[in-house]
């Protein structure tokens, strides 16, 4: 057969293709050199994250992370260790814990960075939150949401940021607690996310709501949800409630399916959030109206420089901020008063200035709860509603996360081992 | 249930499973035909709805009805096709005459590249495409409401069959598409253009895939997952009904519709495994899927796919194998402590892509489910040490190759009773099956979040030590392995490879054979799989999903299929690359897919290949089959 003969081609253009598969083998060893030496020059923060696979979120963390490190060393560096100014050093993750740790390594022994932050999947979150605790090295997880990072996978040289996941649903269950729904339907992502929400919801809501009672869920695959029917499914179960745990393109499918149908007409929806720009933005004018949720409405906080924050990040990215963006400022801030407080990059030092450290950040005061390692940044809880043909959120406060923290009690025994 | 409800959720499943069909039948058709498992269909199907939701709202700008909604749709797929036809005449063309698995290597660098570029043209935001005008609404169905879209969607399946059935019969073209689906060899030997037949094959492929990709903008948003969320599931599809069969997608394009829509309502959280389950069932009682047929060339003596002819290592050769395993010795001598784990790294790919080549070139078992067993080897070690017997790492060490035998024993079982292509599709569901037990047995696995804490006993956990540690296991496993292949038990597997009925025919039994050595690569990965649970300090499914199967296959297939030692160069050469383009740039995924295309194109026998073709030339042998070693 024609296609199978065996002539060969000229060697030249072989030889031209094999150095372009080494070139990036090349391009890596010019690079290869270790920078900067502890105790002098830029102090070095090894930051990893998902910048490629989930680039909608962590894009624009890591952009305002560096509007952070530019105001952070515009401002005179760090003062208490004369003046140095931070370095980050941004690392993709891979998007896997084998990846990540592997990553780790090379950001502590080849860039020799001060500490480890960051990550975006749990799984890979807990994976680097354990090599931390074996390579006795400070990481400060910013994004997982998995309770098992703070509670029974927790570790001393593990800090988490953001609200976790049982913070987050303890928000939406006291908003909607009191509308007297009894009859629940429950849709999440079949993970450890999604599967771990629904179960605090149950608990939380069985505590709060005498008579509460699940008439059934939905655990669509992460990603493929088939929203005819999912939807098909939960609108069978005639519930008086619907507390969603879908996002990203799972929700924007979920939702334009739900519409159609009239899922939601009649219906409470509570829905974890679905108020992040993240997740808001792709919805578009199909965003549902009168959803209870939590988010991040940037356009109407206006408290501690966060619309100074806002201007900053318009001007310098020609884009509106994120979820990410809120968090990677507020994370740099909490670095900046950590080794301020600190006054050494020493590991151990820093673990003692982060504990119970309180921070002002254009969110408002967050602490780091030494018990858990927990930080009390919450979020916004509000409705979702219609402006334009963009989705929104009303009636928004915002829910400090020091008042839903798990509690002390829980704390200790999941800690014990 | 009341029955208005039943109809109600049988029309979404008849909707979904129309999308599925019309995404499937065009991987079915371009497997046919090319024999290529292209996984860049997935990617056709993304950038479908991707250069939809640019160019739909265009057109309903200009002029708001359902014939500018569709005239969009179809100016996508076409658009997607002319992408096929450009990856067919620049690269696939070019690989043709090389082991038909290596074009699978190279559609898999195709994957990678479309996945950035999407980034990089459409950004990171989901893109939520227009509805269809006119088609907004939901149509009263027995007192529910059911979008009139997805009425559509219903008809338009039945339709694409229809058109193709009419192109199979009514064409010159589709006469040759079915008649090279059955014997391409002999469509060769009558003198029909095949670069043509192929291009057009492509274009036809491409364009299904691209338009099941635009159908959807009103549903889906375009985001930049969505390649691989569709690929498995059309594969499954298309092996479920037969490879190369159109009527055989559909029908399974069907079943499994319907059996999503009323399975969920069962066990609401069956969907991670539905679709495998299915595929399994189905392969073990009909080899050849619903509609396939033993492939005709099965009876004939192919070209060998594998290691043709073995040889001892030459004095030379010798020499190199004995000082590149004193530099690998040297390496926590002489490089820094990450190099050293990048080094226990590429050790452990090694033996694990070893055992998979054990299975491939040796045996000429395709496996795209080799992971399972690397994760259940790193299951057991991992939850030995973690678990309620808090076992010490040596025993753990011991444990995770005896599980993974045992894994691989029994899904071996039913896997050597079937061939080609067939075969690896059955490996692939028996690893999404062991992907989702890990993923959704969280008691015991600690679910997707995995079990932390997997760290070696004290006296190996410096990094130096450990590295050794590795060394001497890996090694001495390849060592062995590589004795099995030139023992008389390899042998036995390499004549059933290149012809089992002959090999039956002077009595070599040749199922019993190939479960063995199933069972025996199965050890081997789950050796490496323990000590990279133990290297890792954590272990979780994605030890044992798809993505790490493939990386081992391109290892396989970068290093040389047709030759021994050559996987090893392959995983050291593409665990470096891996590592050297991460640190460079988020868009790694891009350059990794450019190198991967430009060793296929440099290097069609992979790197240990090529070497063994220079020095064939450079002796100016006559070319007869060549002799690796």
């Amino acid at each position: 057969m024609s296609t199978r003969d065996e002539t060969f081609r000229p060697l030249s253009r072989r030889t031209l293709l094999g150095g372009l598969a080494a070139a990036p083998l090349g391009l890596a060893a010019s690079r290869a050199v270790a920078q900067g030496q502890p105790g002098s020059g830029p102090i070095r923060i090894g930051e990893l994250n998902s910048y490629g696979r989930m680039a909608a979120f962590a894009v624009p963390y890591r952009n305002a992370m560096q509007l952070a490190q530019d105001a952070v060393n515009k401002a005179g560096g760090i003062k208490a260790l004369g003046g140095r100014p931070i370095e980050i050093v941004f690392r993709d993750d891979g998007s896997t814990p084998g990846d990540a740790t592997r990553v780790a390594e090379e950001l502590l022994t080849r860039e020799n960075v001060a500490f480890l932050c960051g990550t975006f999947l749990s799984n890979v979150g807990l994976a680097v939150a354990d090599f931390a605790n074996q390579r006795k090295a400070l990481f400060l997880a910013t994004e997982p949401l998995t309770d098992a990072l703070t509670m029974g996978s927790g570790n001393r040289y593990t800090f988490r940021v953001r609200p976790n996941t049982y913070m987050q649903t303890r928000m939406l269950v006291e908003a909607v607690k009191g509308r007297g729904i009894k009859r629940w339907a429950i849709v999440a992502p079949n993970y450890e996310y999604g599967q771990s929400a629904a179960a605090n919801f149950k608990k939380l809501m069985a505590a709060a709501v005498p008579g509460f009672e699940v008439v059934g869920e939905q655990f669509p695959a992460l990603g493929k949800v088939d929203a005819g029917a999912t939807v098909g499914a939960l609108s069978q179960m005639k519930a008086d409630g619907l507390f969603n745990v879908l996002f990203g393109a799972d929700l924007t499918a979920f939702v334009r399916e739900g519409n159609t149908r009239g899922l939601f007409e009649k219906r409470t929806v509570a829905s974890l959030l679905t108020g992040e720009p993240e997740y808001m933005i792709p919805l578009g004018d199909e965003t549902p109206e009168g959803w209870v949720t939590t988010g991040y409405p940037w356009e109407t906080i206006d408290t501690n420089g966060h619309k100074e924050f806002v201007a900053a990040y318009r001007a310098r990215f020609n884009d509106t901020p994120r979820l990410g963006s809120l968090l990677g400022y507020v994370v740099v801030g909490m670095i900046r008063d950590m080794l301020e407080k600190a006054g050494s990059t020493e590991t151990e030092a820093m673990i003692a200035a982060l504990e119970g450290l309180t921070s002002q950040t254009i969110a408002g005061p967050v602490t780091m709860r030494a018990l858990d390692h927990q930080s009390t940044l919450g979020a916004w809880i509000g409705e979702t509603a219609l402006n334009g043909r963009q989705g929104t959120m009303k009636n928004v406060r915002y829910a400090d996360g020091a008042n839903y923290l798990f509690p002390e009690a829980e704390v200790k025994a999941a800690r014990k081992a | 249930m009341d029955p208005s409800f039943l109809v109600i959720q049988a029309l979404s499943g008849f909707a979904s499973a129309s999308s599925l069909f019309i995404i499937a039948s065009g991987l079915t058709i371009v497997f046919g035909v090319t024999r290529i498992v292209n996984f860049a269909h997935g990617s056709f199907y993304m950038l479908g709805a991707y250069i939809a939701v640019t160019i739909v709202p265009r057109l309903l700008d200009l002029s708001y009805s359902p014939a500018a909604f569709f005239l969009g749709v179809l100016l996508s797929a076409l658009l997607v096709g002319l992408i096929g036809v450009a990856v067919e005449v620049l690269l696939l063309r070019r690989i043709y005459r090389v082991p038909e698995l290596f074009q699978l290597l190279a559609t898999f660098g195709i994957v990678l590249i479309v996945e950035d570029l999407v980034l990089k043209v459409w950004g990171p935001v989901d893109i939520a495409g227009p509805r269809a005008p006119s088609l907004r609404h939901g149509v009263e169905i027995l007192g529910q409401r059911f979008p009139a879209y997805e009425l559509v969607l219903i008809a338009v399946g039945p339709l694409v069959l229809g058109l193709l059935w009419l192109l199979m019969h009514r064409t010159r073209f589709g006469v040759l598409i079915r008649a090279a689906t059955q014997d391409r060899e002999m469509v060769g030997a009558l003198g029909v253009n095949q670069a043509r037949l192929f291009t057009l094959t492509l274009f036809l492929g491409a364009s299904l895939a691209g338009l099941g990709g635009a159908l959807q903008i009103p549903r889906i948003p375009a985001n930049a997952h969505m390649d691989l969320s569709v690929i498995t599931d059309a594969f499954v599809v298309t092996v479920i009904g037969g490879m190369g069969s159109v009527p055989g997608a559909f029908v399974a394009a069907l079943i499994i519709g319907q059996l999503q829509a009323f399975g969920i309502l069962i066990f609401p959280k069956v969907t991670l495994v539905l679709v495998f389950a299915l595929m399994a069932v189905v392969l073990v009682v009909k080899p050849w899927g619903l509609f396939g047929r033993p492939e005709a060339a099965s009876g004939r003596v192919m070209p060998p796919e594998g290691i043709p002819a073995l040889r001892r290592f030459r004095p030379a050769e010798t020499a190199l194998a004995c000082l590149a395993i004193l530099a690998l010795l040297a390496v926590p001598l002489v490089g820094d402590a990450y190099k050293v784990k990048v080094a226990t790294e590429i050790l452990i790919f090694a033996l694990a892509a070893f055992s998979l080549q054990f299975l491939v070139g040796v045996g000429g078992l395709v496996s795209f489910g080799h992971a399972a067993y690397f994760g259940i080897g790193a299951y057991a070690a991992g939850l030995l040490v973690t678990g309620p017997f808090k076992a010490p790492m040596e025993l753990a060490l011991v444990a995770a190759p005896f599980a993974a035998g045992l894994g691989a024993a029994l899904f071996g079982f039913f896997i050597v009773r079937l061939s080609g292509i067939y075969l690896a599709m059955l490996t692939l569901a028996f690893g999404q099956i062991v992907y989702a037990i890990c993923f959704q047995w969280v008691e015991v696995t600690g679910g997707d979040n995995g079990v932390v804490g997997v760290w070696p006993s004290s006296w190996a956990s410096g990094r130096s030590t450990y590295f050794y540690l590795v060394a001497a296991l890996s090694l001495t496993a390849i060592v062995l392995l590589r004795r099995v292949i030139y023992a008389p038990f390899g042998y036995t597997l390499r004549a059933a490879r290149d012809s089992a009925t002959r090999a039956e025919a002077i009595g070599l039994d040749v199922r019993t054979h190939r479960w063995l050595a199933f069972t025996l690569a199965g050890a081997a990965a789950g050796l490496a799989g323990g000590l990279y649970a133990f290297m890792k300090g954590s272990i979780d499914p994605t030890l044992t999903g798809i993505p790490l199967s493939i990386d081992f296959l391109v290892m396989v297939l970068v290093g040389g299929i047709q030759t021994v030692m050559g996987p090893l160069v392959g995983a050291a050469f593409f665990h470096a690359l891996k590592d050297a383009v991460m640190p460079l740039t988020e868009f790694w995924r891009l350059l990794l897919g450019i190198a991967i295309i430009a060793t296929v194109l440099a290097f069609p026998r992979g790197l240990a290949g090529a070497a063994e073709a220079l020095r064939g030339r450079r002796a100016a042998t006559p070319k007869t089959v060549e002799a690796s070693a």
